[in-house]
């Protein structure tokens, strides 16, 4: 059977997004300092290219890419290099960082450059205007766009396939995207088509944003095969997989890639990043951030400076209430949280959500009791009671076996867990303690 | 401006938010589902169904509490234990042999396996079992329906390790009926409980809405007693078609333990499959059972042994029932 628009099993987990929904995109005015990581992507981190002392320009790069998995970071606002050393990084590692003190009454006005123009440009050239932009998947994984706009030569791209399902709770800045800019995205759809030769594009949105559907309707022009397909209201519909699955009713093959079957998928807001690389010439350096969350005193959606610490976006946002516990950059369900306020918000930043302590799972934690809601909720359909008792003994191998690879790290199974089991957060370190035995023996 | 953030950040790996339903409010919800259930059979048999209930209770929540982990007690699941065990014993059960019975249950049944969610075999039927086997005599003398509410049946005071004096006004249940003396009774009876029977087994219909409610809830499974009806009915049908000296379809499920075993004791989460295809095939087995106990066995009843048999298998069946994993073929391993 074709499940038209979703897929199997799943959660519905309160999605909260009425907090910052309705709420308009709106700008914050740059902070007194910037601190750019090297590594904000996947692949290979950008190699450093300024020296402490140093003036640049907002949009000027402080680091380049360093092959071509690896796109250049640029800086998010003029100033001046003060430093160049370890920093708080969002994933809770230290990493290389530039610290930029902001000129404080620049205008903030980006040097004049050359904006080319997409129609006559070949892939090569597309895809070399893109990474020059440092454009990374927005959705948060921020891998390099530029990569999957030349899929390797011997498989075909017939459908590209836009995401907007935006389905992690609290997140509503890919719901303002489209809402707000829906030529926008269009005219970056525009480009990748001509970029990847494909004739046919659906963009996937959940339906509990009938704005943004009705938005991109209207800006649909009449020469491109665009389809905008309204999905099921679930957890975890933005996950790849499931989007090709409600897309085209096929599942990708495990452990084999999207393009396998000939789709390529982008994030709706890597999409609007593009676009904005060929309409104004501007890399990457500013983007959409939904600060939200019953711990925070008043939300937003707000274009916010990359390198902008979390203290001064929250300090902007009116700060957090007394009961405020936990700070998650991401989404409730696959974020991280943050044990330092001074970790800047990244690229692939998609959200910052601040729990209060009753939201969190600080709570007792039972035995197992087999009620098997985890195997209901699990979109890929593993055994997540299973994997989680072999993972409390260690019994990585065995987990391998019943295909831990194919876990995403969703979340689902320990959202439904009664007893509070931490089976995704087992399931993490489980995949760690197999890439490093693998690193190992290599 | 902004409060100070916490001192301490929670810091831990995704995800970071939960669902509200929790362990203990399941068990407190199924032990709360159990109170119509008893209420009807206070009605049928009067305070000493109570009593009896109350005393498999205590013993279940005595050994819990001091063999058991500690605060243990509080996530419901003994309380659940003894008054599933309370509602399978006759109502005129001695009630020291209730209190051993729960306490058996829960120490042979649960803590020695090591608690909540590690145990094999469902802890009240397993102190049934020992019951079963201990006093054989006391737990097949079934007081009649009826009398005023206040009056005791049977012998339910007698001192341990006496012979309790039996009631002389002892009924047979409608599956003795039918196995020793080829009687049969009334379905309607059967569907309101007025019969012979254990405490809290007689009354199908109270049982079929409270386990309506817990389905609804999804605080059990509907897959596993929808299994074991379907298979009762269907294979007792076939044999009632063959021979109808047999009993018929509604006989056999209205009858007995059948309706409290499959909406209370099978769908036990700890002891029955996790799998979806698991669960039928764990109810197919459990029909099957009940019906050749009963008819071709020694015993007129067979939902205890029937359950506890299909205990044994769910990690067989676990294992037979893997889910398919998305983008493979059934079957196919990594």
């Amino acid at each position: 059977m074709r499940l038209s628009s979703g897929f199997r099993h799943g959660i519905h987990p309160r999605e909260e997004k009425e907090l910052t929904s309705q709420l308009p995109i709106r700008r914050m005015p740059f902070p007194e300092e910037i601190v750019l990581p090297l590594r904000q992507h996947a692949g290979n981190p950008a190699t450093l290219c300024v020296k402490v002392g140093d003036h640049v320009e907002r949009g000027d790069p402080v680091g380049l890419a360093d092959g071509y998995v690896s796109v250049p970071i640029h800086a998010s606002a003029s100033g001046t290099v003060t430093d160049i050393g370890w920093w708080p990084h969002p994933d809770g590692s230290m990493a290389m960082s530039v610290r930029i003190a902001v000129d404080r009454f620049a205008p903030q006005v980006p040097r004049p450059r050359l904006v080319p123009r997409w129609e006559g440009l070949t892939t090569e050239e597309v895809v070399r205007a893109v990474q020059d932009a440092g454009v990374v998947g927005l959705g948060g994984a921020a891998f390099p766009t530029h990569v999957k706009l030349a899929p390797p030569r011997d498989h075909v791209v017939h459908t590209l396939i836009i995401n907007g399902a935006e389905c992690e709770p609290y997140l509503t800045s890919d719901h303002r995207t489209m809402a707000e800019y829906p030529a926008r995205v269009v005219f970056g759809i525009r480009v990748m088509m001509h970029a990847m030769q494909v004739a046919k594009c659906v963009v996937g949105v959940e339906k509990n944003k009938p704005d943004a559907i009705a938005a991109l309707q209207q800006a649909l022009p009449k020469d491109l095969d665009i389809t905008i397909l309204p999905l099921t209201v679930k957890y975890p519909q933005g996950a790849e997989k499931m989007l090709i699955q409600a897309v085209t009713g096929i599942e990708v093959p495990s452990g084999k890639l999207p393009v396998s079957l000939g789709v390529v998928v982008q994030n709706v807001g890597s999409v609007a990043a593009i676009a904005e690389v060929f309409e104004t010439g501007l890399p990457l350096i500013e983007r959409i951030v939904t600060v939200s969350g019953h711990g925070l005193r008043r939300p937003a959606n707000l274009i916010v400076p990359v390198g902008t610490k979390l203290r001064d976006l929250l300090a902007f946002c009116d700060g957090v209430t007394p009961d405020a516990a936990e700070v998650i950059i991401g989404g409730p369900m696959m974020g991280q949280a943050q044990a330092n306020l001074d970790a800047p918000v990244l690229k692939g930043t998609t959200g910052v959500v601040v729990l209060e302590k009753h939201e969190t799972r600080l709570e007792k934690v039972y035995p197992c009791i087999h009620c098997g809601r985890c195997l209901d909720a699990c979109p890929v359909f593993l055994n997540p009671s299973l994997l989680g008792d072999l993972a409390r003994v260690t019994l990585y191998d065995d987990m391998v076996d019943l295909h831990l690879a194919d876990c995403m790290l969703c979340g689902s199974c320990a959202y439904v867990c009664p007893s509070n089991i931490p089976l995704a957060q087992l399931f993490q370190a489980s995949k760690v303690a197999l890439r490093r035995a693998k690193a190992g023996t290599a | 401006m902004s409060a100070p953030l916490a001192p301490k950040l929670i810091v831990t790996a995704s995800p970071h938010v939960r669902s509200q339903d929790s362990t203990p409010v399941i068990m407190w919800n199924v032990a709360g589902s159990l109170l119509p259930i008893l209420a009807s059979a206070a009605w049928f048999f009067g305070v000493s169904a109570l009593l009896v209930v109350a005393a498999a209770a205590f013993g279940a929540l005595l050994v819990e509490r001091t063999l058991g982990r500690s605060g243990s007690l509080g996530d419901g699941s003994a309380v659940i234990t003894g008054m599933l065990l309370g509602l399978t014993l006759p109502p005129g059960l001695p009630l020291w042999m209730a209190f051993l019975g729960g306490a058996f249950g829960i120490g042979f049944g649960k803590v020695i396996w090591g608690g909540l969610g590690q145990n094999v075999f469902n802890p009240a039927l397993l102190g049934r079992a020992f019951l079963q086997a201990a006093f054989p005599v006391a737990i097949t003398t079934w007081p009649n329906v009826g009398g005023s509410f206040w009056q005791l049946k049977g012998d339910l005071f007698a001192f341990p390790f006496t012979r309790p004096i039996t009631d002389a006004v002892t009924s047979a249940t409608p599956l003795g009926l039918l196995k020793f003396e080829g009687k049969s009774t009334a379905v309607m009876n059967l569907v309101i409980g007025n019969t012979g029977g254990s405490v809290g087994e007689t009354a199908a219909l109270v049982i079929l809405v409270c386990g309506g409610y817990l389905a609804w809830k999804r605080y059990l499974n509907w897959r596993i007693p929808v299994s074991i009806l379907l298979t009762v009915a269907l294979f007792s049908t076939v044999i009632h078609l063959f021979d109808p000296r047999r009993p018929d379809a509604l006989f056999m499920i209205f009858s007995g333990g059948l309706m409290l075993g499959a909406v209370y004791m099978a769908t036990d989460m700890v002891t029955s499959p996790v799998t979806n295809r698991g669960r039928w095939v764990f109810g197919a087995g459990i029909g099957v059972l009940v019906v050749v106990i009963r008819l071709w066995g020694g015993l007129p009843e067979g939902v205890m042994y029937a359950i506890l048999i299909m205990n044994a298998l769910v990690p067989f069946i676990n294992r037979a029932t893997q889910p398919r994993v998305f983008g493979t073929k059934l079957g196919s391993s990594s």
